[in-house]
């Protein structure tokens, strides 16, 4: 029997359905499993997603064809149903259903199963293949509590303003930035300065009724503002820049599921890292695919080779697609 | 721990030296001389366990780590090669502790729990090893995991530590410095007498701290007037201070390291002199030879802690002083080096032994010629001149401006890239160390390992490069395809049995990335070996 979903040139293509989830060339139709730059990109002829993520497609790839689906509606592509379930990886985010005589095909996109007060919390869908990530495939990566990592990052503000120095922390813009603001609100005061390449993303959070703690523009302060015992948030791409000159003596932490291990952090220069992670870790990829109760699982990308290898050796038949995701974290 | 902890924890997070030296300040102060004592031999590179003393091997604490955290052995070694340390690893497989041990001192620790296991069945050590686990947090377990897989590792340098000492203490840094040097125990009396203020009667065998050269990178000329300055050859050999005081005699490495018995006949020879202290060089030097062996002869005897009368004889080794730093009982290092140099000429004229040699002043007009000699220092088996300001007191450690090393230019060759494998520690899961390889016939032979020369935005480029044209993987090890050339330079070449290729380079080092150049532009294993001496 033929397989629900196979890697073309262009994509993922699912060949009964005639369509491609996340897909990196330019296709007729495209299911969007969320709103990342290696998920989502430009020149699709029609797009598919969730209603939540319309909003964050919308920001990052303009006026395109949109079709806008609710979590768990069935819709018909070719001869599959298809459906979009939340994937709790950032607002929107989606594993794609896929139904074609009497089988049953589940793509995870971006997941994880550790709680986030900024969307939908994963669902486990059960399915006869599990098509996965593997961002995190080694059992080195193992979360904290998150309301523990928001105090720590609260704590080091605080340390950072007794020296009069501030607090740069370095996080994804789409998805990771949100969710940090969320878990500060409950635990210190605001407001936290944000990069300008941050805002429109906080602005779509807050529209989606998204609570997050006070903000204020870095660019929307007067000119030689004091920034000393202030937190400010920040793309990675800013480190280093022109635009972090202006905060004389500063302190710059990265939160990521990278900075599990010292070397990444020490590496990159940064004075403190924070364990944050919107990808599942080594724990919750194997319980997720135990929960789906798949036969067969393929891993996307990441550590694949360590994920692939266990499922095997615990009976499950496992292989890997080569992809063009991403590892940002 | 949790002091020495906390400690740990902010110098790894620190990048800025007064940082450092704060965190270091603030430990010190107030901290039980017993723990004290062990946080300065854990800084200062030493271990708690070794060969004598075994507490883990690597492998058995692999082993323990698979068994407590449920992963097979293939992944304990997969999640090490992406991690990059071992100490570090087995704390982040870790299942989370179930409980929280009350604190001890690090003192405590090392010579209440793991002495008492050190050398017992495994089992035993096993059973007390993952017992301590269970009740440390992450942060503990980490440094705890460092006491048993060797060192620290940390940033911290001699000299930063002997800093924070001294500030603590209100001593002169070389005070501490000197009592720091050569063989101590961590006990409480020896933290307790490191940081009195009464004089401590050193033991006589006690070096000073070696005064180091900066490389000269600037023209010479800009150094002034050439009479201002005391020209030498640059020994390729082994730095050594000899010490005759009080009727013994004590061998001392930079690296600070006691070499006696190695070298019988620098001992035989320092038993004649009157009681004093050497700088100098070892060098392997056949007696009617002009110039001395290649520093690679010098390896039998290092390697050789009681030589045999077949090596003595193979491997003749002299002395070539350049500095009196004590004479008599008289500390001479504040006098200037020209007034040294006339002490220590007579004291080797006056003793005229075989083994010891007077390293000549190279006596010269002008920069220029100098220059003119620096380019004959391959021929001479030297490294190049060592440039020293004539009126210039000893002083320890690496002050730049009174001695300059002006080396050689390295011999260079273009060599094609062929494996690649992950570094340690900030250089973790970027492909950092690097195999290349020459020209043989149609095969590609590796010559030489290289780490260091490229920029770190080199690295990067690099590394995403051998991510995308690798061939095979072995374990940690990439092969890639042979298509970057890369301009390496090097110390010196000698012939090698244990090499494939039959040669060994010396220092090898990337000079720069010959994107203009193709694999099949290369140099020929046949001209590396020409090269050798």
């Amino acid at each position: 029997m033929e397989d629900l979903v196979i890697v073309r040139p262009e994509g993922m293509y699912c060949p009964p359905g005639d369509f491609y989830i996340d897909p990196w060339r330019p296709v007729d139709c495209a299911v969007i499993t969320h709103g990342h730059g290696d998920h989502a990109r430009v020149g699709m002829r029609e797009y598919h997603t969730t209603s939540q993520g319309l909003p964050i497609l919308q920001w990052r790839l303009g006026d395109q064809v949109y079709h806008p689906h609710e979590y768990g509606e069935s819709f018909t592509l070719g001869d599959t149903q298809v459906s979009l379930h939340p994937a709790g990886h950032v607002l929107g985010s989606a594993q794609v259903r896929i139904a074609h005589a009497g089988r049953v095909w589940v793509m995870s996109g971006d997941y994880k199963r550790n709680p986030d007060p900024t969307c939908a919390p994963f669902e486990v869908v059960p399915c006869d293949t599990f098509i996965t990530e593997a961002t995190f495939g080694l059992p080195i990566y193992r979360w904290p509590p998150m309301d523990e990592v928001a105090r720590d990052i609260a704590a080091w503000r605080d340390e950072c303003a007794a020296q009069g120095e501030t607090a740069i922390l370095y996080c994804y813009g789409l998805g990771k930035s949100q969710r940090l603001l969320a878990e500060l609100a409950a635990c210190m005061q605001g407001p936290v300065f944000v990069h300008g390449a941050m805002a429109t993303g906080v602005e779509v959070y807050r529209a989606a009724g998204i609570h997050m703690i006070e903000t204020v523009k870095v660019s929307d302060t007067p000119k030689g503002a004091d920034f000393a015992g202030q937190l400010v948030l920040a793309p990675p791409s800013a480190a280093g820049s022109t635009w972090v000159r202006r905060f004389r003596g500063a302190q710059h932490g990265f939160a990521s599921g990278w900075m599990r291990v010292r070397g990444n952090r020490r590496r990159r220069n940064y004075d403190r890292g924070f364990v944050v992670s919107d990808h599942a870790d080594w724990p919750d990829l194997l319980r997720t695919v135990r929960e789906t109760g798949a036969t067969r699982v393929i891993a996307t990308h990441g550590n694949t080779d360590a994920l692939v290898r266990t499922l095997n050796e615990a009976g499950i038949s496992a292989g890997t697609f080569a992809t063009h995701f991403g590892e940002d974290d | 721990m949790r002091r020495f902890t906390a400690l740990y924890q902010r110098l790894d997070r620190l990048t800025a030296t007064n940082d450092k030296r704060r965190a270091l300040v603030d430990y010190i102060r107030g901290c039980p001389p017993e723990d004290l004592a062990w946080a300065l031999l854990l800084l200062s590179g030493g271990k708690v366990g070794g060969a004598r003393r075994k507490l883990a091997t690597t492998g058995e604490l692999r082993e323990w780590v698979s068994e407590v955290s449920g992963n097979p052995a293939w992944l304990v070694e997969e999640s090490y090669h992406q991690v990059g340390d071992l100490a570090e690893t087995l704390t982040l497989l870790l299942p989370p502790a179930t409980m929280r041990a009350p604190d001890q001192g690090l003192h405590a620790w090392i010579t209440g729990v793991l002495y008492p296991i050190a050398n017992a069945a495994a089992e035993v050590r096993r059973a007390v090893i993952v017992d301590a686990w269970d009740g440390l947090d992450d942060a503990e377990r980490l440094v705890f995991n460092k006491l048993l897989t060797g060192s620290m590792r940390i940033g911290v340098s001699q000299g930063l530590l002997q800093q924070a000492l001294a500030e603590v203490s209100g001593l002169e840094v070389a005070v501490i410095a000197q009592r720091m040097l050569g063989n101590w125990d961590p006990t409480a009396e020896f933290a307790t007498r490191l940081l009195s203020t009464e004089p401590q009667i050193g033991d006589a065998s006690t070096p000073y701290p070696f005064q180091l050269a900066s490389p000269l990178e600037a023209a010479a000329p800009s150094l002034g007037d050439v009479n201002d300055w005391h020209l030498e050859w640059k020994w390729d050999g082994i730095r050594l201070q000899l010490i005759h005081r009080e009727q013994e005699v004590a061998l001392w490495s930079r690296g600070e390291e006691r070499l006696d018995g190695r070298f019988p006949e620098i001992e035989a020879m320092a038993a004649l002199l009157p009681a004093c202290v050497l700088d100098g060089e070892l060098l392997a030097w056949d007696a009617d030879d002009a110039q001395p062996r290649p520093f690679a002869a010098l390896q039998t005897r290092i390697q050789r802690k009681k030589p045999g009368l077949k090596v003595l004889a193979e491997t003749p080794v002299v002395m070539v002083v350049y500095d009196l730093l004590e004479l008599d009982g008289n500390d001479l290092r504040e006098e200037p080096l020209q007034a040294r140099r006339a002490k220590l000429h007579a004291l080797v004229t006056g003793l005229d032994h075989p083994a010891l040699r007077l390293s000549p002043q190279v006596v010269v007009e002008s920069w220029e010629s100098a220059a003119a000699l620096r380019e004959q220092s391959r021929e001479r088996g030297v490294e190049g001149l060592m440039v020293k300001r004539a009126t210039s007191a000893y002083v320890g450690g690496r002050k730049r401006g009174d001695w300059w090393k002006w080396k050689i230019d390295p011999m260079t060759i273009d060599a094609v890239l062929v494996y690649a494998q992950a570094g340690h520690g900030r250089r973790s899961n970027l492909y950092t160390d690097y195999t290349f390889a020459v020209w043989d016939g149609d095969a590609l032979v590796p010559v030489a390992k290289a780490y260091s020369g490229l920029t770190d935005a080199e690295i990067l480029k690099l590394d995403k490069w051998i991510r995308s044209h690798t061939k095979e993987r072995f374990g940690p090890v990439r092969s890639v395809t042979p298509e970057l050339v890369f301009e390496l330079g090097f110390e010196g070449v000698n012939i090698s049995k244990r090499h494939k290729s039959g040669i060994a380079t010396r220092f090898p080092r990337i000079l720069r990335w010959r994107t203009d150049k193709k694999a099949a532009d290369a140099d020929l294993l046949a001209t590396l070996a020409s090269l050798a001496n």
